[in-house]
């Protein structure tokens, strides 16, 4: 294999890894705090997807494509995330907390039932074809050298890139985020501690519901929107936070990543076939849980008796 | 004669070494209290006897045989029962019900027949095994005065009943050894007392008793012989007598706590 | 009219095989197992598959379907089942749809997504029970349904019941007591698979052919929600939980507003119903079984 071709495998790679990324931060966050997998985090995402497709139609209108596409774009990526964040906080409110103390398996099931309400809801009211996403800008492919880059690459992996690094520095230097870093290593102790656990758990909801919405409209530019699109981006990513160690959010980041790589790879240099690109997360879910179920940054979690 | 030893029982958790090189014996017939300072490795040292964690380094003998390292359910089996420091029962099962899970290995085994067999007889002769699990687990009820909550749900009981419970449940498996894991925890005095005076019963029944345990009137009481563990390491070893008079002990623990 | 409520009562009988599984799993084993779509796939395509290219009898295929299916049950269970609650949940899921994907993909045995057509009827005694005959496949159906009934509610009330139920509640504790934790899991899985497998043969011999679009996570999710609905640890309530599901199915066709009623309006209810029970009736609408132990003995 050609250097050149490797480095482009990787900007593939790389690419659609960030997205994972940003969608396996819901999982890992939710995951870290209230020890369930929010199962409604795929069609969060989808949700973005189609309130930033509709707003950037609507702010585009008719104009010829140039800069007032581009700001209309990211407005409705900020108006998506904005919505998604009150969709996921509304969702913690109305089927997870009422559940916090009950056994391990409600909130589980109402996770289900949600992520069947939203999808089946989507599907209903915006039909169940799929739309296409319209392109911002020029998405005419970059040669570098004998590497291709779309500007959509670019686009993908600057936003997955300051999301990222926006988290990390809400999570480690704020007020806020040490309160959420608390919550999440002792929830009864941070709240003797005057933290507000409720606030943080909403605030959790909210970040990892803008992020998936981000990484929905992502997503959305080079494949498409429609109703069931969350489930098995959602499945993926949560494959990546568990790589990467479920409760850990650089883990995710990085699972996110590496599993972007290994999905673009396995394609296209170890020739597993396209149809089947889908169980290669499902392998690499499986060979994780088998031999280090921790995940790659995880800690081991063992039960005190 | 010994029943249970521990040969230079180890357990290190990375740099940590919560038990370190611990010889632990326990003789036949007796009751045998474990104390020590929170954080001295007493209950870690029952997780590796029973089952629950296995040493790193050292082994445990039961009755001369090797058991290091073997399943919690197989040292159950040999006839080593335990309660939790946090109780651990069945909270969403009635107090009967709890027990008959005591009984469960105890029934439908045959040596003559293989495992498959032993499985289906038990479902042919379903009604008399339920019978005879349902009557002993209720003989073990009324050893703790407790025949009147048997249809009550485990975690609808007090606090204190919870424990008896806890430890009804444990004796329905028929052990040889019983390690209870401070029984006297958040009790009243008078359920103390309740408890003290049903050890000494259980001791009664040849069933030999190790116990840890916080509450030193109780300690002192009603133990024969006392292990005091400090930081992981076996501190000192004898009669409560003995163990009220050795100067490391006092030094390190009674002395602080209260003397 | 009347065939309508037959082919309600048919799929009725067929889901309730399901949900006598998921419940052994769920119910008892508290176990969330979410892929019994893919169990009935593979007890569907056992009998398609023997039957039309080895012609194989129903009766023949049946206990096939339910030890395959078990066999998968095995295969699935013993590497997850270390796993806790969330991640199995996760696991089973992406086996559900591995094996539609397998379906999908497997042209030369399961003939990919067109499926597989005339399959034979099931025939007794020489009678040929063909689609005109609902009411005689019903009546087959519903002894199957029976004796599985029969069979995992005295399994249920044996020690070995109580010893899932111990599980599901405390392994820790369970383990202390002497019982193989892993040992009952793989049990349950198993139990919970072969019924799967059974409902699959059934669903194979009534439409007469098979297709991988059949059998979706929306299929595990509508038994799931059977359990729950009826109640969790009660197998009375996963029939019954079968029969409400299946009848809020078919609402749009019973009350004839198809035209009004949109097509994603049972999923949407489904979703609904997980939601709610969860919040205001935990223990579904029975309620976990009591046993009575002293009606049991003679005294």
């Amino acid at each position: 294999m050609a250097i050149a071709e490797f480095f482009q495998h990787l900007m593939n790679g790389l690419t659609l890894g960030g997205i994972y990324a940003l969608i396996a931060l819901g999982y890992t966050m939710v995951y870290g705090i209230l020890k369930f997998i929010n199962f409604a985090h795929g069609d969060v995402l989808m949700a973005g997807a189609f309130i930033g497709l509709f707003v950037f139609d609507w702010l585009r209108g008719s104009a010829p494509s140039g800069v007032w596409t581009i700001i209309s774009f990211f407005l409705a990526m900020i108006v998506s995330m904005g919505l998604s964040a009150l969709l996921g906080m509304f969702i913690e409110r109305v089927a997870y907390k009422p559940l916090r103390n009950a056994t391990r398996l409600a909130p589980l099931l109402s996770a289900i039932g949600v992520s069947f309400i939203l999808s089946n809801g989507a599907a209903w009211a915006f039909g169940t074809r799929s739309r296409k996403f319209n392109y911002p800008f020029d998405n005419t492919p970059i040669h570098i050298g004998e590497v291709v880059i779309t500007p959509h690459q670019i686009l993908i992996l600057v936003v997955s890139l300051i999301m990222m690094i926006g988290l990390k520095l809400f999570v480690d230097r704020t007020r806020m985020g040490k309160a959420m870093r608390a919550t999440s290593l002792d929830q009864s102790t941070a709240m003797l501690m005057g933290v507000n656990v409720n606030k943080v758990i909403s605030l959790t909801f909210a970040i990892g519901s803008a992020l998936a919405a981000v990484g929905g409209i992502l997503i959305a530019l080079d494949f498409k929107v429609y109703a069931s699109m969350g489930t098995m981006t959602g499945l993926k990513a949560f494959v990546a936070a568990v790589l990467g160690g479920i409760g850990n959010i650089s883990g995710a980041m990085f699972g996110g990543i590496l599993l972007g790589i290994l999905e673009t790879f396995g394609v296209a240099v170890f020739g597993i076939p396209t149809g089947l690109k889908d169980t290669i997360a499902f392998g690499v879910l499986i060979i994780i849980l088998l031999i280090r179920p921790e995940g790659l940054f995880g800690k081991v979690e063992k039960e005190k008796v | 004669m010994t029943l249970l030893e521990t040969e230079k029982l180890t357990r290190a958790y990375g740099g940590v070494v919560a038990v370190n090189k611990v010889d632990f014996d326990v003789e036949e017939g007796l009751i045998t209290g474990l104390i020590g300072p929170n954080g001295a490795g007493k209950t870690t040292l029952f997780n590796n006897i029973t089952g629950l964690d296995a040493p790193t380094h050292g082994r445990v003998l039961f009755e001369g045989k090797d058991i290091t390292g073997a399943p919690a359910h197989k040292i159950c089996r040999m006839g080593i029962a335990r309660t939790f420091q946090n109780i651990r029962l069945f909270r969403e099962l009635t107090v009967v019900e709890n027990v008959m899970i005591g009984r469960h290995f105890k029934t439908g085994k045959s040596e003559t027949k293989g495992r498959f067999l032993n499985a289906i007889g038990s479902y042919v002769h379903l009604r008399q095994e339920e019978e005879e699990i349902y009557e002993r687990s209720c003989q073990w009820l009324e050893f703790f005065d407790m025949e009147g909550m048997k249809d009550e749900l485990a975690k609808n009981l007090p606090y204190g009943k919870q424990r008896e419970l806890e430890i009804a449940r444990a004796l329905a498996t028929d052990p040889k050894l019983l390690f209870l894991d401070e029984p006297a925890a958040g009790m009243n005095p008078q359920e103390t007392d309740h408890l003290m005076a049903i050890i000494r019963k259980i001791r009664d029944l040849d069933i030999t008793v190790v116990l840890i345990e916080h509450d030193m009137k109780l300690v002192m009481s009603i133990c024969d012989a006392i292990t005091v563990l400090n930081y992981g390491m076996k501190l000192a070893q004898g009669t409560p007598l003995e163990i009220r008079r050795n100067q490391d002990v006092i030094e390190a623990y009674l002395g602080k706590e209260d003397a | 009219m009347f065939n309508f409520f037959l082919l309600i009562l048919i799929y009725t009988g067929i889901y309730a095989l399901m949900a006598l599984g998921q419940n052994v799993i769920t119910g008892y084993g508290g176990m969330l197992s979410l892929t019994q779509a893919g169990f009935f796939a593979i007890g569907s395509y056992a009998t398609a598959i023997l039957a039309t290219r080895y012609g194989w009898s129903f009766w023949a295929t049946l206990p096939v379907a339910a030890i395959l299916s078990a066999f998968f049950g095995l295969l699935i269970g013993l590497p997850t089942l270390r796993l806790k609650g969330d991640y199995l949940a996760i696991a089973t899921l992406g086996f559900g749809e591995i094996v539609r994907n397998v379906l999908n993909n497997w042209d030369s045995l399961t003939n990919g997504p067109m499926g597989i057509q005339k399959i034979p009827m099931i025939t007794i005694f020489g009678f040929v029970i063909n689609p005109y005959k609902k009411y005689a496949f019903l009546v087959i159906l519903s002894i199957a349904v029976f004796v599985a009934y029969l069979l995992f509610q005295r399994l249920a009330r044996s020690r070995m019941g109580r010893a899932l139920a111990a599980v599901r509640e405390d392994e820790i504790a369970a383990q202390s007591m002497g019982i193989n934790v892993t040992k009952y899991k793989v049990y349950a899985f198993i139990l919970g698979a072969s019924v799967a497998g059974v409902a699959g043969s059934f669903q194979a011999a009534f439409t007469l052919s098979v297709s991988p679009g059949t059998y979706t996570f929306m299929v595990s999710v509508m038994v799931l929600c059977m359990v729950v609905l009826g109640g969790m640890g009660n197998f009375k309530a996963s029939i019954l939980g079968a029969f409400i599901i299946q009848l809020i199915s078919y609402l749009p066709q019973l009350t004839g507003l198809t035209a009004v009623i949109p097509p994603q309006f049972k999923q949407i209810l489904f979703g609904l119903i997980l939601v709610i029970m969860m919040i205001w009736r935990p223990q579904g609408l029975l309620g976990r079984e009591r046993i009575d132990y002293t009606k049991g003995g003679k005294r």
